[in-house]
């Protein structure tokens, strides 16, 4: 029923605009309160702070379905559940937990999540946004990068670094109000693809943060972002999933229509055999999200499987789109087909929230330490 | 005011279900069918949510009920996740429009509904009899082709189309809204806290009455498929008559 509440969703209002969205670069307000009024936003809170109190397998399979029609949304809502609601409830004091959630999960308030710098990617450990201990509160001065929801959203979650001799272990993570002075945002980037949802640099010139709104121990930050993203690649597996799969279901319904050679290019062998390929990866992908988010809802270790539905799902999702743009042939080249923005919205699920490249590194890891 | 609604909903396929049958076209094949609430149905739900929420204190009940077996429960809660308070569901396999709207009449005798709707007809077998039936086995007031449904000054006011117009019709209640599309814009998305409410809502199941179906489904038939269209040139007309003439045998 989530998933059908999910695709009803979809396939009726997001797919409306889009196209003209993406194009223009527009923010999709009205469709975001719809998803509020829905409670798409903290769907796995407890309901004590207004949360849908779901499992982790109704929330992928709905971000699935909202990323088969449009991944922008779907990264402002992963970014929010996965990562915000999650820190703030799992690791939050019960005064952050009161303060902030009930927006959060009402959606009346986007969260934000910090953690990227101009010269901090994948190698997180390198924080240079620091936070000063003046004794009741920090003093953040640095720049994010890269940052989801960055206007648009509210509750931010900052990484920076307090002691840096220590390095990563100096590391904390703060709730910080956006327009707390000292705040200022770059300009809107210019993105390949996810062109609905706002990304910016955050500048942080003299910020002050009350010390109550530290999320756990002094320098818990650093592992704090390792717990988060654990949980966050599920969220990007599920939608890499979804958009292939939206690719993909476009491109078997084109090709059932469109004809070449006398008959339906679904009868040419070259054609339906990539279709063949494209409908195993995207239930290989699915398995593994759906195995991440059940080992994660039995309160087991999930880290190797979510980074390998992840970096499959990721790598899968680029070859798809791919796949069905070619299918689509002249007309997959055009914005009218949906399929060649698929394929630019699949390229950074490879990219964020740790590359595929991290993946296997985190991977080999795991395997190396035999988990 | 405290009204109760009472809506009934039919289990039906979802409408881009490929129809098949077997048992020598005497059943339906349910098999890997997809199973929706009856789109007229849940536009009456829709509807009758609209009146709970924008009119203070005029509803205070919203009731579903089903005749169906355990099968039709995902398409229940599903009623229940859209908002509706509670449910029945008549344990019966839905034999014809008699039997159901005989299930319906006895189940709902004690419950005291003010308005109770019904869809025009339901999506699978098209019959348009039960809301009907169940006002008759009841002996109350009937509206049908209902394109509004309000409440104004705490009473029930429907609008109908008929040929060439409307006519507005204020009615006593209890009655039974025969309702087609027009009675709200589309149906509600159950919200994610409404489908995690309906595993607890209440369902009561009720053992049917003892009725007989009055008809028999003796056989089924698909339409004829759809023979390939042939393209003519816009010039050759006179193919396109002989064609018309002898092929076609239209003219």
């Amino acid at each position: 029923m989530i998933r059908q509440a999910a695709r009803d969703f979809a396939q009726r209002e997001l797919i409306q605009d889009v196209i003209e969205r993406d194009y223009k670069g527009i923010y999709p307000a009205k469709h975001i309160e719809t998803m509020r009024q829905l409670g798409f936003f903290g769907m796995m809170v407890s309901p004590e702070y207004g949360g849908g109190g779901m499992d982790a397998i109704s929330y992928v399979m709905a971000l699935e379905e909202i990323s088969k029609i449009d991944s922008s949304v779907a990264v402002i809502m992963s970014v929010h559940n996965s990562l915000v609601c999650l820190g703030i409830e799992k690791y939050g004091s019960k005064l952050q937990k009161d303060k902030y959630l009930h927006d959060l999960t009402s959606g009346k308030k986007i969260g934000v999540f910090l953690l990227s710098e101009p010269e901090a990617g994948s190698d997180a450990t390198r924080q240079k946004t620091l936070a000063e201990d003046k004794g009741d509160h920090y003093l953040i001065n640095g720049t994010k990068n890269w940052i989801t929801s960055a206007n648009s959203g509210s509750v931010y979650m900052l990484f920076a670094q307090t002691y840096p001799e220590k390095r990563h272990k100096g590391i904390n993570a703060l709730i910080v109000d956006k327009d707390s002075p000292g705040i200022s945002l770059g300009p809107k980037e210019d993105k390949m693809g996810l062109r609905s949802s706002d990304t910016h640099s955050v500048m942080f010139t003299d910020v002050k943060v009350p010390k109550e709104n530290r999320i756990g121990e002094d320098g818990f930050g650093f592992k704090l972002a390792m717990a988060l993203l654990e949980s966050g690649r599920i969220g990007i597996a599920a939608q890499a999933t979804g958009l292939a799969a939206g690719a993909y279901e476009r491109s078997l319904q084109y090709a059932k229509e469109r004809k070449a050679f006398g008959t339906e290019i679904i009868n040419h062998q070259a054609i339906a055999f990539k279709l063949a390929e494209m409908a195993v990866k995207i239930e290989n992908a699915r398995n593994l999200v759906h195995k991440a988010a059940w080992l994660k809802d039995q309160g087991k270790d999930y880290l190797l499987a979510g980074s390998m539905a992840k970096l499959y799902a990721a790598d899968m999702a680029m070859e798809v789109t791919t796949d069905a743009v070619q299918i689509h042939g002249g007309y997959g080249y055009v914005r009218e087909y949906h399929v060649e923005r698929l394929m630019r919205e699949a390229k950074v699920t490879q990219i964020y929230e740790g590359t595929s490249e991290i993946q296997k590194i985190v991977i080999s890891r795991a395997l190396s330490k035999g988990l | 005011m405290n009204m109760k609604i009472l809506i009934c909903i039919s289990n039906v396929p979802d409408t881009t279900t490929k129809i098949k049958f077997v048992n020598n076209n005497t059943t339906f094949d349910t098999n890997g069918v997809q199973w929706i609430i009856n789109p007229w149905d849940e536009l009456a739900l829709t509807r009758a949510l609209e009146l709970k929420e924008t009119i203070a204190g005029a509803i205070e009940k919203i009731t579903v009920i089903n005749v169906g077996t355990t099968a039709a429960e995902p398409t229940i809660r599903k009623a229940l996740a859209i908002g509706a308070d509670d449910a029945i569901r008549v344990n019966a396999e839905p034999k014809d429009a008699f039997f159901v709207a005989y299930q319906i009449a006895e189940a709902i005798k004690n419950e005291g509904s003010d308005i109770i709707i019904a869809g025009i007809e339901s999506s699978d077998y098209n019959g348009s009899t039960v809301g009907g039936m169940v006002a008759e086995l009841l002996g109350i007031t009937s509206v049908s082709s209902v394109s509004k449904i309000d409440i104004e000054g705490g009473n029930v006011v429907v609008k109908r189309d008929i040929d060439g117009g409307s006519e507005i019709i204020g009615v006593q209640l209890p009655f039974v809204a025969i309702i087609q599309k027009g009675i709200t814009k589309e149906p509600r998305i159950p919200s994610m806290r409404g489908i995690m409410m309906a595993r607890s809502k209440p369902l009561k199941v009720l053992e049917p009455a003892t009725a007989k179906a009055l008809t028999e489904f003796v056989n089924y038939e698909l339409p004829a498929a759809k023979s390939a269209c042939k393209m003519i040139d816009a010039e050759n007309m006179k193919e396109l008559v002989h064609l018309l003439h002898t092929e076609a045998k239209v003219i």
